[in-house]
């Protein structure tokens, strides 16, 4: 083992040592083949960026996982292990990758369809056991690789093409699924805003157990400018609250305006009115599923400014491949069973 | 010649006591071969009463074959026709093949379980009843007008009627137990009074009861009673005048334990990985009748198995394809409707390259089908049921114990040829027993990972001489690399739309498959290499072929057969075993679908011989069918 991991064991301050690698060190070369000006392109960079800061992560023990659809192509084009597989299967699969050797770091590519839709089961279920994998949603609000059908995000009303008249159902809100699975990491982000898409990842990274980052992303065919509320300079900061643990819930330009609870009932407050101040602003506790659930509720609420950063995290819970791994360890003792003995058995006669 | 009854001093006191009523000791006949079936409600444990006769039985070197018959509901409504279970055993002093055609005696705990039965007792057979359960309410529930054991309907037979019910009671009275703890003992009573019939020790049981009660002495002393009570019930009483022995089969030396077919597939499992030197990983849904393999391998945690119980059959075979990914042998087991959820995933697997085993524990089918029961209608399925051209090595075990050893040669052709490979057995085979030949470890082939380390040259989809490309451990350094379900291209594994490398791929695909034709065994002949009649079976209908072969041989009838072990590739030889013989009839329990291929494949016309009924062949069937066609009277 090199100095740069030691030093890390060492818990040295990841300013003072070289990371392994560069961004570039995680491109595979390959063409990328989404549409040009596609959200993709911007995670796929900054997943690049911020893996050097996985100090002490090796290249080779990094796997990515993807179901199918824009985002799944998402693992051909890190130089790292990859598994492009089936349509919405992406969660049991890496489930199995990360249960069968847990020293890897699994990631898991998958858009809203992959996901929520025909993987809606599976992704239920991984965050219900807490496997240590770091799961990255790719939300478009649209099926884009099958060219513009409504996906299970598609907002109610939502014309495309497979909804003509306008959607009839009603959107997942991944955030809430996610909680109510008891997901022990859950955060949003968004394609646009670089900084903060990074510091997610390395987030996502660090906790140990199910990590779930959903990030808005644009499709630039099929449902250009859905996020546009959020990412536009004009009004983005009037309409995107930065969650931070620890922090007063402010927003608006200049940090105009506050998140305050009435009772459950979350309301924003006006700062720059004399009679509300920044003392009077929630302040966030990322550990409290109550506090979470409240903020995820606000997707749901025009009058409230979407939230971004960790909604959830708790560190508290074993993984479930750490347990399995514990499992057999107890069973094993001092030394693996001798499989002839167990061939065996206890009831067997000589002839 | 009897077997030591294996009694401590108190009951022996009681026997020499007894020995003096009893007028005259009855006769002990020796018998070639006995098939007995113990019945009564599936709550009665008849179950645990008949596997705990064959282990007893096979424990003292006879060759047992046994099937259970269980409703696919749990608890079915007590006394009624459907919620009848059953247990039938076939003990031999010769090779046992199948549970046996006919049975001998059958031990029937109510009026549902005598009717339910009756039809496959041979003329002059043993009935054993419960005599005490045969009251108006079961009467009726058994849909029987009249009783019986009164009405003269079973004139013919040997009816012991025996009021077990009373037995118990009296014999367990000072327990002070729960009636209802009581009655659970009655099983344990036939189970004697069978040991007592057949001339076998009690000291197999004794000692299942001593291990398994540890805990609860009241319980243990009450089965220990009721064992006894029964054994001695037969002692006493005038009502046997004759008890039968079976002489010890001479089996080939070795150490032998009994086993069922699902418990055979989870050890060969655990010892292919063992001798492959890899982390055994199972990813499966709970199914009938596949779930023991699940549950027994769950059990295995000390030998390094990981089990994953996944939400859903697809998820059950893609976390064993991760597990295959990241370098265990991966495996999923399952049933018919499961199966049909995994083809996608199988379809991975061949694209991919990866190894897996895929274990289809057939039962009756289409759709849910009959869960309990057993069905070879998965063949077609195996062979053909995904998108695309997607060929996978199909093998099939043929009996209880062969599942060992297939489980341990679908892994090695899995790794090997880095291949998903499709392991079918059946209900029948699964949850039937026969005494195996426990293996040591290095008997076994050799199984070689061959994990690839070596960046110099690696490109994904190289291939070796056998076509089979590399297997990479994530976590190898520099061998980073994509695969996925996207058409590779030739070598580099990139993904290719280019038309030519499409069919090269697709070719190079199914000549991988081929090409393990050169890699197993030529398919035995059993009896003349050539002649008017060739018995071609697959899978678990060996054990009725050979019976038959058996029995037609007896009889002076000149026949062959041989049994598919391997149907995807076939072995080399088959196509010249099939055209030395005039005419080659093909058994099996489904509508002719081995047939439909060997008809494809070599351009034969094969004669068909369908069961689809959820129960397996009796060899009488497949010998009369023989008969028909080679114009013999029957």
């Amino acid at each position: 083992m090199d100095n740069v991991v030691s030093a890390t064991q060492n818990d040295a301050t990841p300013e003072t040592i070289k990371p392994l690698y560069t961004a570039k060190d995680f491109s595979s070369g390959q063409d990328v083949r989404w549409c040009p000006g596609c959200g993709d392109f911007s995670i796929l960079a900054q997943v690049q960026r911020s893996f050097p800061q996985l100090i002490g992560e090796k290249k080779e023990n990094i796997v990515f996982i993807s179901g199918i659809g824009c985002s799944s192509r998402f693992p051909y084009y890190m130089n790292t292990y990859g598994y492009h597989t089936i349509h919405g299967r992406a969660a049991a699969i890496a489930s199995g990758v990360k249960t069968a050797n847990p020293s890897l770091s699994v990631w898991m590519a998958t858009g809203d369809g992959d996901c929520l839709s025909i993987g809606g089961n599976h992704f239920i279920h991984l965050l219900r056991r807490n496997i240590d994998i770091n799961v990255l949603l790719f939300n478009n609000k649209i099926y884009g690789l099958t060219k513009g059908q409504a996906s299970p995000t598609s907002s109610h009303g939502a014309v495309t093409k497979s909804t003509p008249a306008g959607n009839i159902e009603y959107p997942v809100n991944p955030i809430s699924l996610a909680l109510g699975m008891n997901g022990t990491f859950i955060a949003r982000s968004i394609d646009k805003d670089t900084k903060h898409l990074q510091e997610m990842i390395i987030r996502s990274y660090k906790h140990t157990g199910t990590s779930f980052l959903e990030v808005f992303q644009n499709c630039v065919i099929f449902n250009d400018g859905v996020y546009d509320l959020y990412t536009n300079k004009e009004t983005r900061d009037d309409n995107v609250i930065k969650i931070e643990h620890g922090k007063p819930l402010l927003f608006g330009k200049d940090n105009s305006k506050g998140i305050k609870l009435d009772g459950w009932k979350p309301i924003v407050l006006d700062l720059t009115d004399g009679k509300n101040s920044v003392n009077d602003v929630l302040v966030y506790d990322e550990t409290s599923k109550e506090l979470a659930f409240i903020m995820s509720s606000f997707a749901e609420n025009p009058s409230l400014p979407i939230p971004i950063g960790v909604f959830l995290c708790v560190e508290n819970r074993p993984t479930y491949d750490s347990d399995m791994e514990a499992q057999i360890k107890k069973a094993q003792g001092n030394a693996e069973g001798d499989v002839e003995e167990l061939l065996k058995g206890n009831a067997y006669w000589e002839i | 010649m009897e077997d030591k009854p294996g009694v401590e001093s108190n009951l022996t006191k009681q026997k020499s006591a007894s020995s003096e009523t009893v007028a005259s000791k009855p006769v002990i006949k020796s018998v070639d071969e006995v098939t007995i079936r113990f019945a009564g409600d599936s709550g009665d444990g008849m179950q645990l009463a008949g596997t705990q006769f064959s282990d007893a039985v096979a424990a003292t070197g006879h060759d047992v074959g046994t099937l259970p018959d269980y409703p696919a509901e749990i608890r079915a409504p007590v006394g009624t026709l459907y919620g009848v279970s059953g247990f039938q055993i076939h003990f031999s002093s010769h090779e046992v093949y199948t549970p046996g055609d006919e049975i001998n005696a059958l031990v029937a705990m109510n009026p549902a379980a005598l009717k339910v039965n009756l039809k496959d007792l041979r003329k002059n057979g043993i009935i054993i009843v419960n005599s005490d359960a045969f009251d108006r309410k079961n009467l009726d529930l058994a849909e029987y007008k009249t009783n019986p054991l009164e009405d003269g309907s079973l004139e013919g037979y040997n009816v012991f009627e025996i009021p077990i019910s009373k037995q118990i009671t009296e014999v367990l009275k000072d327990l002070n137990l729960p009636l209802k703890t009581a009655m659970k003992c009655k099983n344990f009573f036939a189970l004697g009074v069978v040991y007592w019939l057949y001339n076998k020790s009690l000291d197999y049981t004794l000692n299942w009861i001593k291990g398994k009660f540890s805990k609860h002495p009241e319980i243990l002393e009450a089965n220990i009673r009721a064992l006894k009570a029964g054994y001695y019930y037969g002692e006493t009483t005038e009502m046997f005048t004759t008890r039968y022995a079976v002489k010890p089969a001479t089996l080939p030396k070795g150490i032998y334990r009994n086993l069922n077919g699902n418990e055979a597939v989870a050890l060969g499992m655990v010892a292919a990985a063992k001798r492959a030197g890899l982390q055994l990983f199972l990813g499966s849904y709970p199914i009938t009748p596949a779930s023991e393999i699940m549950q027994n391998l769950a059990k295995y945690k000390k030998y390094g198995v990981k089990v994953f119980q996944a939400e859903d059959e697809i998820a059950g075979i893609c976390t064993a394809i991760g597990a295959s990914f990241a370098g265990s042998l991966g495996v999923t087991s399952t049933s018919g409707p499961g199966m049909a959820l995994k083809t996608e995933a199988i379809g991975l697997a061949v694209i991919s390259e990866l190894p897996l085993v895929i274990i289809n524990v057939q039962r009756g089918g289409p759709s849910t089908g009959l869960p309990t029961k057993t069905e070879q209608a998965d063949l077609l399925q195996a062979f053909y049921g995904r998108n695309g051209e997607c060929p996978a090595p199909v093998l099939a075990a043929c009996s209880p114990a062969d599942c060992f050893t297939m489980a341990v040669e679908a892994s090695r052709i899995a790794i090997k040829y880095m291949t998903p490979v499709i392991l079918l057995t059946d209900g029948y085979i699964a949850n039937g027993t026969e005494p195996w030949k426990i293996q040591k470890i290095e008997e076994l082939p050799e199984i070689n990972p061959n994990f690839r380390t070596d960046p110099e040259g690696f490109a994904p989809y190289l291939r070796n001489e056998i076509l089979a490309r590399p297997w990479v451990k994530p976590g190898t350094p520099g061998l980073e690399h994509r695969i996925g379900g996207l058409e590779k291209q030739h070598i580099k594994g990139n993904i290719s739309y280019d038309p030519e490398n499409h069919q090269l791929m697709v070719s190079l695909r199914e000549q991988k498959v081929r090409g393990i034709a050169n890699d197993i065994p030529e398919v035995e002949v059993i009896g003349d290499k050539e002649g008017e009649l060739l018995i071609l079976g697959w899978g678990s209908t060996f054990g009725a072929i050979a019976s038959a072969y058996d029995n037609l041989k007896d009889e002076g009838i000149n026949v062959s057969y041989a049994v598919l072990k391997y149907l995807n590739p076939f072995p080399k030889n088959l196509e010249k075993v099939l055209k030395s013989f005039k005419k080659v009839l093909i058994p099996e329990m489904n509508l002719g679908q081995l047939a439909k291929i060997i008809r494809m494949e070599y351009l034969l016309e094969p004669l068909m011989l369908h069961k689809v009924k959820g129960i397996p062949f009796k060899s009488i069937e497949i010998e009369n069918k023989v008969k028909e066609i080679l114009k013999i009277k029957k």
